[in-house]
């Protein structure tokens, strides 16, 4: 696969917490809007991110102040990827169970993943899932 | 509760149709509040019916549909209803992907919620 001709990236590790989460999130849709990023395939990044920072913040880092998070975005015209890595035990997403389903359709655990999982073309956890990575390309006009 | 800071509302008897103050609803600070403000309606103001009008709302995440879900729970344990307008394409798109149109009753406009709360126009 042909590396996308990235535009905008940004490689740091950020406090754990989600007004340094948002933060950065708003420089990657600054970014995205340089490239003409807009409507429903923004809509979709930014859900994206924020309910992987969240899960990042909330359930990975446990809100421990003194863990940090390791985020990477890359902007091109055509592809956004990003990723999160925080400093938890991981999970397994296959095991959560399916937010859609009947029994569980009004508790609160598994939107989060289910949504980013729906909105983003592609989205990897490593082995130990403590890291997403998620890659979005443009919809046909 | 009167002192609200994340929604604006207007009671028509035991109806309160909410307007949200922020165009995103993601910030975790504001969530918290906003859910307070909603379930305050009910257990303070005590209305029994709620219409949530999402106009000028562009963003929600997962933790504020968690919100709304308490309240979709706690209007129906006072046998109320909780309706939803004015939803841009993007966030009915979110409430179709995790089937939440199944709980909540979600109208195109106020005046199409605001005629199947039987409110006269």
């Amino acid at each position: 696969m042909v590396e996308p001709a990235w535009v905008w990236k940004l490689h740091e590790r950020i406090p754990s917490n989600v007004d340094a989460g948002h933060n950065a999130i708003e420089q990657l849709m600054s970014a995205m809007t340089d490239s003409r990023w807009e409507g429903r395939d923004a809509f979709h990044i930014q859900m994206a991110a924020e309910e992987a920072m969240v899960n990042a913040v909330t359930h990975g880092n446990k809100q421990a102040a003194d863990k940090s998070v390791e985020i990477e975005f890359r902007v091109s015209p055509q592809t956004v990827y990003m990723r999160f890595c925080d400093q938890g035990e991981g999970f397994c997403p296959d095991k959560l169970p399916d937010p859609r389903d009947d029994d569980h359709l009004e508790c609160p655990n598994g939107r989060g993943v289910m949504l980013i999982i729906e909105m983003m073309n592609e989205v990897t956890y490593n082995k130990c899932g403590n890291e997403v990575t998620m890659i979005k390309h443009r919809s046909p006009q | 509760m009167t002192d609200r800071r994340r929604l604006a509302v207007t009671k028509i008897g035991e109806l309160a149709t909410v307007r949200f103050s922020d165009k995103k609803i993601v910030d975790s600070g504001s969530i918290e509040e906003m859910g307070a403000e909603m379930l305050s309606l009910v257990d303070d103001d005590h209305m029994k019916h709620v219409l949530l009008n999402f106009e000028g709302v562009d963003f929600l995440s997962s933790a504020a549909l968690n919100k709304l879900i308490l309240m979709d729970k706690k209007v129906k344990q006072v046998g109320g209803v909780l309706r939803l307008c004015n939803l841009k394409a993007e966030i009915l798109e979110v409430f179709t992907i995790t089937r939440l149109t199944r709980v909540f009753d979600i109208r195109k406009s106020e005046a199409d919620a605001l005629k199947a709360f039987g409110v006269p126009l």
